[in-house]
């Protein structure tokens, strides 16, 4: 019979809290920066410019099929042979982690503008609004309803893909943990706590979620 | 320009395709300033094409379009002695088949929303004159209602208001009681009646002949994208000359 033995652990929980709190760091980081992608890509996708749907497309499709794993490597190990510039950790544990969401982001921005009727654009240009006051005051309003759950849902997924900044030893929960097994040599109590504490970080927000989508439904 | 003597708007040699199919053949058309007019015609004809190229929604392939004397461009902006579609849609308003309202609005913000964002009107101020529209088109007690909780009738009447609220000279209807349970269609007539009475320029695209017929000075006949007759209504539809519209109105008056 195993002996579990938390305590020694516990006495690393500093480290777990460190870790936690570059997780939410990186977390909060990239998905702010992954809207600002997203959305830029999501509008490029809908604009009349064939040139600026290839790149948005091009980008989405390059960062969606590829491993976010591969692509956080790649940015750390083989971008800087090509540019001769080395790129500190975070820096390409940022980009990389933001411009992945960022390509699944664009697709939940385009599929929400996109589910709008026509007829409330038609509407809006129709007292004399331009095409961006009806985007701003008409569309996106509606828009962010219908894409919320599938972007809380990204969200999620996004949190615990912080984890695998792990292989370019950024100080995350992951990371920690495995620093913490290190010292401890007790890794079924060090990734048994970690595990719980994803799960404290992200059942809540999933909770929210949902209890935000039965809400959203009422007032239809 | 004096827009008592210019037709508050004329198209002229107006044309309209999409890819290979053209919808519009070369239509001439005045509206002077208080006329209500009416276009009827059937199904594919091209009544929407037309009215939806009266302000702008869709781009004309040939042709010249001005308001009041004014020529129209495609840009937004008005530019040079041409006015944008900016200005156009801000004097001409337009109710659809299916309203349309913003569905996450209110009512009364549905009314309020251009007069804020297009003509930056201060709240209070649009506000007021909203209440006092949706007065007018009997929905007062609506004001902080969703358009999910209105009938049909209701939704078209907040429309109305809607378009009314950025003080159009002319206002286009195109088929706005087409989408109505038949015992609705009544309260949405009578208020484009009441607009008719207060002497709004108007054009109406519709099935309602019998309607027409009471509120139009002027009747259209639009067939296969060219104006085949147009007259008084006593004599487009009491007395047709065209074997097609007699055709067309028989199939009315069965
Ligand atoms: N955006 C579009 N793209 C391609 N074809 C179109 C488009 N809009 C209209 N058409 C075509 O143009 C023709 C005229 O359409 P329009 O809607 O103007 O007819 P209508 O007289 O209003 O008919 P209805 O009485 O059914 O409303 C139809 O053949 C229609 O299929
Ligand atoms: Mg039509």
């Amino acid at each position: 019979m195993y002996n579990w033995d938390f305590y020694t652990v516990l006495q690393s929980l500093d480290l777990f809290l460190l870790g936690m709190k570059m997780t939410a760091l990186y977390t909060v980081g990239s998905i702010l920066l992954g809207i600002t992608f997203g959305l830029m890509a999501a509008f490029a996708r809908l604009s009349q410019w064939w040139a600026l749907r290839l790149i948005a497309r091009t980008y989405q499709e390059i960062f969606r099929c590829t491993p976010l794993l591969v692509q956080i490597l790649w940015a750390f190990y083989a971008l800087p042979l090509i540019i001769g510039v080395n790129i500190p950790n975070y820096i390409a544990g940022l980009l990389m982690l933001s411009l992945y969401v960022g390509s699944f982001y664009g697709e939940i921005f385009r599929g929400g503008i996109n589910a709008i009727d026509k007829g409330q654009r038609e509407a809006a240009m129709a007292v004399g609004m331009s095409g961006a006051q009806a985007m701003y005051h008409i569309i996106m309003p509606q828009a962010i309803k219908k894409m919320l759950p599938a972007f809380i849902n990204q969200s999620v997924i996004q949190v615990k893909n912080t984890s695998l900044l792990y292989a370019i030893s950024i100080a995350e929960l992951t990371y920690m943990t495995y620093v913490v097994n290190g010292e401890t040599y007790r890794p079924l109590e060090a990734y048994t706590l970690t595990a719980v504490l994803y799960f404290a970080m992200l059942f809540p927000l999933t909770q929210f979620a949902d209890h935000f989508e039965r809400r959203m439904r009422r007032s239809d | 320009m004096n827009s008592t003597i210019q037709p508050a708007i004329s198209v002229r040699g107006l044309t309209k395709s999409y890819g290979a199919l053209q919808v519009l053949k070369g239509i001439d058309l005045d509206l002077p300033a208080g006329e209500v007019l009416a276009i009827i015609g059937p199904s594919g004809s091209g009544k929407s094409t037309l009215i939806r190229c009266l302000n702008m929604m869709e781009v004309l392939t040939t042709g010249d379009l001005r308001f009041q004397g004014q020529r129209v461009s495609t840009k937004f902006k008005d530019k040079g002695d041409a006015i944008g579609t900016a200005t156009l849609r801000r004097k001409v308003g337009m109710c659809f088949q299916h309203f349309n309202l913003f569905p996450h609005l209110t009512v009364l913000e549905n009314v309020t929303k251009g007069p804020t964002v297009v003509l930056k009107e201060d709240r209070k101020a649009a506000d007021n004159y909203a209440r006092e529209l949706l007065g007018k088109v009997g929905l007062s007690d609506k004001a902080e209602s969703y358009p999910s909780q209105l009938s049909g009738g209701q939704k078209q009447r907040v429309a109305i208001a809607r378009s009314l609220a950025m003080k159009p000279d002319v206002m286009l209807f195109d088929e706005v009681t087409s989408a109505l349970d038949p015992e609705l269609v009544g309260e949405v007539l009578e208020v484009v009646r009441e607009l008719a009475r207060g002497g709004m320029t108007m054009v109406l695209v519709t099935h309602e002949m019998a309607f027409a017929a009471e509120v139009a000075d002027r009747v259209v006949f639009i067939d296969q994208g060219v104006i085949a007759e147009e007259g008084p209504p006593e004599k487009v539809m009491k007395d047709p000359s065209s074997d097609r519209l007699k055709q067309f109105l028989s199939r009315f008056n069965a």
